[in-house]
């Protein structure tokens, strides 16, 4: 079995859908000839050709319009936009036309769409090309979100995003993409949309996450004293949300601890802390704490890591809310 | 009824000095009133610098002391010669990221410049005198700015008398943004004092421009909007100046916007994370590197008995000596505190971003009655990594 990074089992979940279903179709700045900025489409303009791997002009706006067409018309779309901070000029395609499209036009006419968009901060980059806005299309009704840590996840929820009859927005956090390896099998197999990994058992409390915080998030959990063990949920699907796997495990630890990069402000742990109190409140031994960004605009990369929740910042939550 | 034209128009493209030296001196007489052989030499004594800071940049992020860079190598003498026609203070410049001689130009200290890629936000804290904008990175977003810019320049030149112009630079894959139809739309209905500078070097990343648009300029583009379109070689100074002073010219005698394409060559990557011989040819690549604009600038200079091997000795030492200087400055300034990330996302810090500046000195979120008895330096050894 393949050792693959995230950017490399995204190729081969993309490969693998160009070849099973001729109605895949990839767009966006940069994906062809060149393989995307991050070489996530490597290769695969010149094994399809350039009709199904199709560089565009430079518009977010028209990228995902002519996406939105490409899907009302039967096509599975798969546009990218090369940053999560260049999502603004896209917006109102995806928010006001995908996200609305199947109910609008009461299941007639539907938007089977996947956009890929990196996402988060960690890498020195610059503005705008650090930002976590998965809230904001979680807020939107009519589109799925997944942000994916892991190579072997992303590749199964890939293949089931772009099979899914609905617009899915597919995050992928650029900190991990070459960052993490493991075991990738080849084959076509797909994970639910929906449905949250366990990574780490635990008893003494939960940690809910997902994308790059993962892996802060275990670290953090490894540094714990051996009398304190942490269960860690990568979240993975952010829409539909899979309230069982957290409630399951909260109602078993009675402790809960959310950690993201975005802002705390409605931010997704806002969600997630407001759905653990409705179903766990008689488990429940400690407040639920959120390890968050701020309330701030992004700064740039010299304060970064003062934004981003890291093992410390988390650890000292954990050992709070153990403590409790 | 017979059918008849409702619309002609066309675009000029104006050369005067070519890349071997040779100069179309009638074109030249009309704008060696600013270029004479004293304002040239000056040109490309400041040519020689931003190329020196440019290069020096590139080494920073190879060596780790800067992020991402995107080098404005090749594509000097264009945005110099427009940043020429304005008025440093009295009119108003809306940047993107490749025109940084411009910006020098202008007054803009160099330093900031190497801040902002440092990823240091004390980079876009330009003295308001100077009417300068932070740069863009958002492709195009600039341009309704800068008629926002351009509606209000109007009702000042309207009242006072003034003359007052808005600049904006943009490269070719921007005209393919939604925002590059408002900005000349909005500039032109409301006839706006804007002049739109398009640095066409060939390539938004990796897509040509045969593949960002159909038109066989850029410059034609401003016809559907109402507005003049000018086109010039943006590797020579001499006509990226004329052009520019003509959109400039009619912009502020009250006629609304004008667009300059200036066609150059961007003779490095796209940025420092790109590799552009993935898609463009060597020979491609070479022909654009015989296009250099300082090459050029040289020979004319050389040619007119302005300079020689001595002096580009001397002058490439004093880029180096200011460039060293400028790197200096900025490596040297101390990193902005950690609580910096708070004091700018209002005018006035609403409580609750009071308590999260609070959690993060601290290091605990503040929800756990727990946190009241931590000491300080618990909570502050708990956040040290």
């Amino acid at each position: 079995m393949p050792q693959l990074n995230l950017v490399d089992s995204i190729n081969l979940a993309l490969r693998q859908e160009l070849t099973r279903d001729e109605s895949v179709i990839l767009l966006g700045e940069d994906v062809g000839l060149n393989g995307g900025v991050f070489r996530l489409t490597d290769g695969l303009q010149k094994e399809f050709g350039e009709a199904r791997v199709r560089d565009t002009p430079l518009s977010e706006g028209g990228i995902m319009g002519t996406a939105v067409g490409l899907a009302h018309a039967g096509m599975k779309a798969v546009p990218e936009i090369q940053f999560e901070g260049f999502l603004g000029p896209a917006y109102d395609q995806l928010v006001n036309q995908a996200a609305r499209c199947r109910t609008r036009n009461r299941g007639g006419m539907t938007c089977p769409l996947t956009v890929r968009v990196p996402v988060g901060g960690g890498i020195h980059a610059p503005e705008l090309h650090s930002d976590s806005p998965e809230a904001v299309y979680v807020h939107t009704p009519g589109l799925k979100v997944v942000m994916a840590s892991r190579p072997k996840a992303a590749k199964g929820l890939l293949a089931s995003a772009i099979r899914d009859p609905d617009p899915v927005v597919f995050f992928e956090p650029k900190r991990v993409y070459r960052s993490f390896k493991e075991d990738v099998p080849d084959d076509d197999y797909t994970i639910e949309i929906g449905q949250a990994e366990v990574l780490e058992t635990g008893d003494d409390l939960t940690i809910i996450t997902w994308g790059a915080s993962v892996f802060r998030c275990l670290e953090a959990a490894d540094a714990l004293p051996d009398h304190i063990s942490a269960e860690v949920i990568d979240l993975q699907s952010l829409w539909p949300i899979d309230v069982e796997t957290i409630v399951k495990s909260v109602s078993r630890t009675g402790r809960a601890v959310v950690v993201h990069e975005a802002p705390k402000t409605c931010g997704l742990g806002a969600e997630i802390s407001a759905l653990i109190q409705e179903h766990c409140f008689l488990n429940l031994e400690a407040p639920v704490q959120r390890v968050t960004g701020f309330d701030v605009t992004m700064p740039y990369y010299k304060l970064e890591n003062d934004y981003l929740p890291d093992a410390a910042r988390i650890g000292k939550a954990l050992r709070e809310t153990a403590a409790y | 009824m017979p059918t008849h034209d409702v619309f002609n128009g066309s675009v000029s493209r104006v050369e005067i000095l070519s890349a071997d030296g040779s100069i179309d001196e009638q074109l030249a007489d009309e704008v060696r009133d600013v270029l004479d052989d004293e304002a040239v030499v000056a040109a490309y004594r400041e040519m020689l610098v931003a190329r020196e800071l440019d290069d020096a940049a590139y080494r920073l992020q190879r060596s780790g002391r800067m992020g991402t860079f995107p080098q404005n190598k090749g594509q000097e003498a264009g945005p110099l010669a427009a940043a020429m026609t304005l008025i440093a203070g009295h009119d108003h410049v809306v940047p993107s990221y490749r025109e940084n001689i411009a910006l020098f130009h202008l007054g803009l200290p160099m330093h900031q410049i190497l801040l902002h890629w440092m990823g240091d936000e004390r980079g876009n804290d330009i003295d308001p005198k100077l009417g300068i904008s932070p740069i863009c990175i958002s492709i195009g977003a600039h341009l309704p700015h800068a008629a926002g810019i351009g509606w209000k320049l109007k009702i000042d030149n309207d009242k006072h008398g003034t003359d007052r112009v808005c600049m904006a630079f943009f490269g070719d894959g921007a005209t393919s943004e939604g925002a590059f139809h408002d900005g000349l739309n909005f500039a032109a209905t409301g006839d706006a004092p804007v002049v739109f500078v398009c640095q066409n070097n060939g390539w938004a990343i990796s897509v040509p421009t045969e593949k960002q648009t159909r038109s066989q300029t850029f410059a034609q583009k401003a016809l559907a909007y109402g507005m003049p379109g000018f086109q010039a070689d943006g590797n020579d100074l001499f006509a990226s100046f004329k052009v520019c002073r003509d959109a400039v010219r009619h912009a502020r005698a009250g006629n609304g916007p004008a667009l300059v394409e200036l066609t150059t060559y961007r003779i490095a990557d796209h940025t420092t994370v790109d590799d552009a011989s993935r898609y463009r040819s060597k020979e491609e690549h070479e022909r654009g590197v015989a296009s250099d604009p300082l090459i050029r600038t040289r020979r004319y200079l050389e040619a007119r008995g302005q300079w020689n091997d001595d002096l580009e000795k001397q002058e490439k030492e004093r880029a180096t000596r200011i460039v060293k200087e400028v790197i200096a400055t900025a490596m040297e300034i101390e990193k902005p505190g950690k609580s910096d990330i708070f004091d700018y996302a209002f005018a006035t810090t609403p409580r609750e971003l009071e308590r999260q500046r609070e959690t993060r000195r601290t290091g605990s979120l503040g929800q756990s009655p727990r946190q009241s008895t931590l000491s300080r330096v618990e909570a502050d050894e708990a956040v040290t990594v």
